[in-house]
């Protein structure tokens, strides 16, 4: 997998959780500029991505992301190439 | 168990809740509680329920609930949920000395007593309280299980000293959380990271359950809980086809895959003895159906056990809207219980509010999936549940018997009933709460009131309460009717109100009202009231009683009716009364009693 694909499919849970199809995430986006993404959908969006993953964030990890970007390189490393 | 996810049950939030029944519930928790709050108001919407969360703000449950002028009391909820969680008891208790940990769980416990007395004093909400998830921080290892002090000692005795409060306060109930945590395992209940960063005891996961289990207990307590179980018999109730297979041949007990067959007939068993009705549902020769539960040596079920047994080989939906008229009870309180998908497929279609389970394939699963489904949930028990079976076969005797007469009165009077009228006491507070909770055909306003409810009526100077009892020559119906009067005024006059009036539906069509309403006539001239004024608060499932002021002869006035007691006649009724105090030796009867009766 690679960065293109990651984000594409961090997208489609995005717009599964947010219930919004209009959602276009790129590697700067961060929770400002994405309408109802609060600290709690962030769990609901975490936990997603974890399950159509198959990996686990840490704490600490889930807590550091500054935007999607950090999100899904944290991902590239933990899926399995 | 739930069938829905947790972002499902959100999607619900945006929907249109329509007619739903209005409900409101307060959540007082110690940690972050809006995820749990959003599933539970989305899982209402399942449920048919339009439910209101109001969230207390973060940490507030003493000062909340023990401040009167707070925004939970101006809220006055019919529910209020208080959620303290295992992470901040275990932070309290770590700061104890040893000799202060002892007792830490009597003064928690004595903390929730106060908070349940305060929010009693001040409303009538019922109180949810989520017991504590176990701990396993094994500081002392299994030795902890030996020493008081210990937070596993002291956790348990809560979660234990919570169900003692359950059996002491009427309007207590526990919202089991260790159970489910023993059901699914902790490591699906909580998700550490996320209580870590947010403070969220609940993995997203199991907030759709723990909804489900809250919600079962508000609807069991608004009167919305099954009542019967009906039951499919080839590879249901035993293995194998008794028409094909044989009495022999059957599995059950030792044959076969037997011992699943049987664990299921023992659960069905003690549901019927707490009070749950069983029914037989079945395609089959009816006398060959009979035969293992007549003659075969490990069935745990016989035929005393079922109310209502229909075995033939019409289709399923007929039949069981037959043993819904003859139990005289709603679809949505029967659960229907079928190994074949194309039978339980017909019933969901036709029957959209009778609980179909898909059963899984492998019978081995069957009881451990009923189980979980948590299909009987109740608000109240009481001792005389179990004889609701042999009632019930009764009335189906009555059936046959009413057929055979064309004289109603002459029929009615062959039957000699005897109804035994008194106040609320000790002995009957219990199934006077639960008839009320229950009756929702004959119902005429729909007040569920509690066991403490009916405790304060019987201790009120405003209020009478009346219990009814029937018997007739082909049994003990027990207790079937209640009525809440209040003292009112109409037209400058003094007047009686039906606050509530409910009656049990295996009664109906015997005269009962007429004689009930004689009693409310005496009642009312030995107080000088000049007229008694009722009222009907339609729902979806009482226009039974829609006629019902009319056809006993009350005036409409407004919205309500009113009965005017100058020269009025009771009219005839073959039900032989007698008084609660010549029947029952009960010295209390008479402690206040006369100065209620001077007072209302």
């Amino acid at each position: 997998m690679n960065f293109e694909q990651v984000i594409k499919e961090v997208n489609a849970v995005f717009v599964d959780v947010l219930d919004d199809e209009s959602v276009k995430l790129a590697r700067e986006t961060t929770a400002k500029d994405v309408e109802d993404w609060d600290s709690l959908t962030h769990i609901q969006l975490v936990v997603a991505i974890e399950k159509r993953f198959k990996i686990k964030f840490t704490a600490e990890e889930i807590q550091k992301f500054k935007n999607v970007g950090e999100m899904c390189d944290c991902l590239l490393k933990k899926v399995v190439h | 168990m739930s069938d829905f996810s947790f972002q499902s049950l959100k999607k619900n939030l945006k929907r249109d809740f329509g007619d739903r029944k209005l409900v409101t519930l307060a959540l007082l928790g110690d940690s972050a509680t809006q995820l749990l709050a959003t599933a539970l108001r989305g899982h209402g919407y399942e449920v048919g329920l339009d439910l209101r969360v109001h969230e207390a703000d973060y940490s507030q449950i003493e000062a909340q609930v023990l401040n009167r002028s707070s925004e939970l009391h101006a809220l006055a909820s019919d529910f209020v949920a208080l959620f303290y969680s295992t992470p901040k008891l275990k932070a309290a208790f770590g700061k104890l000395s040893t000799q202060e940990r002892a007792g830490f769980a009597d003064a928690h416990l004595a903390k929730i007593a106060l908070l349940y007395e305060t929010l009693q004093q001040a409303g009538s909400s019922k109180v949810l309280c989520f017991n504590y998830l176990e701990s396993d921080d094994n500081v002392f290892g299994q030795f902890a299980n030996k020493l008081d002090h210990s937070f596993r000692y002291q956790l348990r005795k809560i979660n234990l000293g919570l169900m003692d409060l359950g059996r002491k306060y009427g309007s207590f109930f526990v919202v089991d959380l260790a159970a489910l945590q023993a059901q699914y395992g902790t490591e699906f209940v909580v998700d550490h990271k996320i209580r870590v960063t947010s403070d969220m005891l609940f993995s997203l996961d199991f907030l759709p359950i723990i909804a489900k289990s809250t919600l079962d207990l508000v609807l069991a307590s608004s009167g919305k809980f099954n009542k019967a179980l009906v039951l499919d018999l080839d590879n249901t109730v035993w293995g194998g086809v008794i028409g094909d297979d044989g009495l022999e041949n059957i599995q059950i007990g030792q044959l076969g895959l037997g011992k699943v067959f049987t664990e299921l007939q023992q659960w069905a068993k003690e549901l019927k003895e707490r009070g749950i009705i069983l029914a037989v549902c079945s395609k089959n020769t009816e006398a060959i159906a009979k035969l293992p539960f007549e003659s075969h040596p490990e069935m745990v079920l016989r035929l005393g056990d079922i109310a209502v047994f229909v075995a033939n080989w019409d289709n399923k939906v007929d039949n069981i809207r037959f043993i819904q008229s003859t139990l005289n009870i709603g679809f949505d309180s029967m659960v229907f219980v079928d190994d074949n998908p194309v039978e339980r497929e017909s019933v969901k279609r036709f029957l959209p509010e009778v609980t179909v389970p898909d059963l899984p394939e492998d019978p081995a699963e069957y009881l451990p999936f009923l189980s979980r489904l948590n299909l009987f949930e109740t608000a109240t028990w009481s001792e005389n549940d179990g004889q609701r079976t042999l009632q019930y076969q009764e009335e189906a005797n009555r059936k046959v018997f009413e057929s055979s007469f064309f004289d109603e009165d002459d029929f009615l009077r062959q039957l000699t009933m005897v109804s035994t009228v008194g106040p609320f006491d000790d002995y009957n507070t219990p199934r006077v709460a639960q008839l009320i909770q229950r009756s929702n055909q004959f119902n005429l306003r729909t007040v569920r009131y509690t066991e403490d409810d009916i405790r304060k009526v019987a201790s009120s100077s405003r209020h009478r309460g009346l219990s009814f009892t029937l018997k007739d020559k082909f049994g003990d119906h027990g207790l079937i009717s209640n009525v809440i009067l209040e003292a009112h005024s109409y037209e400058g006059r003094k007047a009686l109100f039906i606050d509530t009036w409910v009656m049990s539906c295996r009664v109906l069509k015997r005269g009962m009202e007429r004689f009930v309403l004689a009693e409310l006539v005496a009642v009312a001239r030995a107080e000088g009231a000049a007229a008694i004024v009722g009222e009907y608060v339609p729902t979806k499932k009482n226009a039974l009683v829609k006629d019902h002021y009319a056809s006993l002869g009350f005036s409409p006035v407004d919205d309500q009716w009113v009965l005017e007691l100058d020269g009025y006649e009771p009219k005839p009724n073959f039900i032989a009364r007698i008084a609660a105090d010549s029947v029952r030796a009960a010295p209390r009867a008479n402690t206040n009693e006369s100065t209620q009766r001077s007072t209302l």
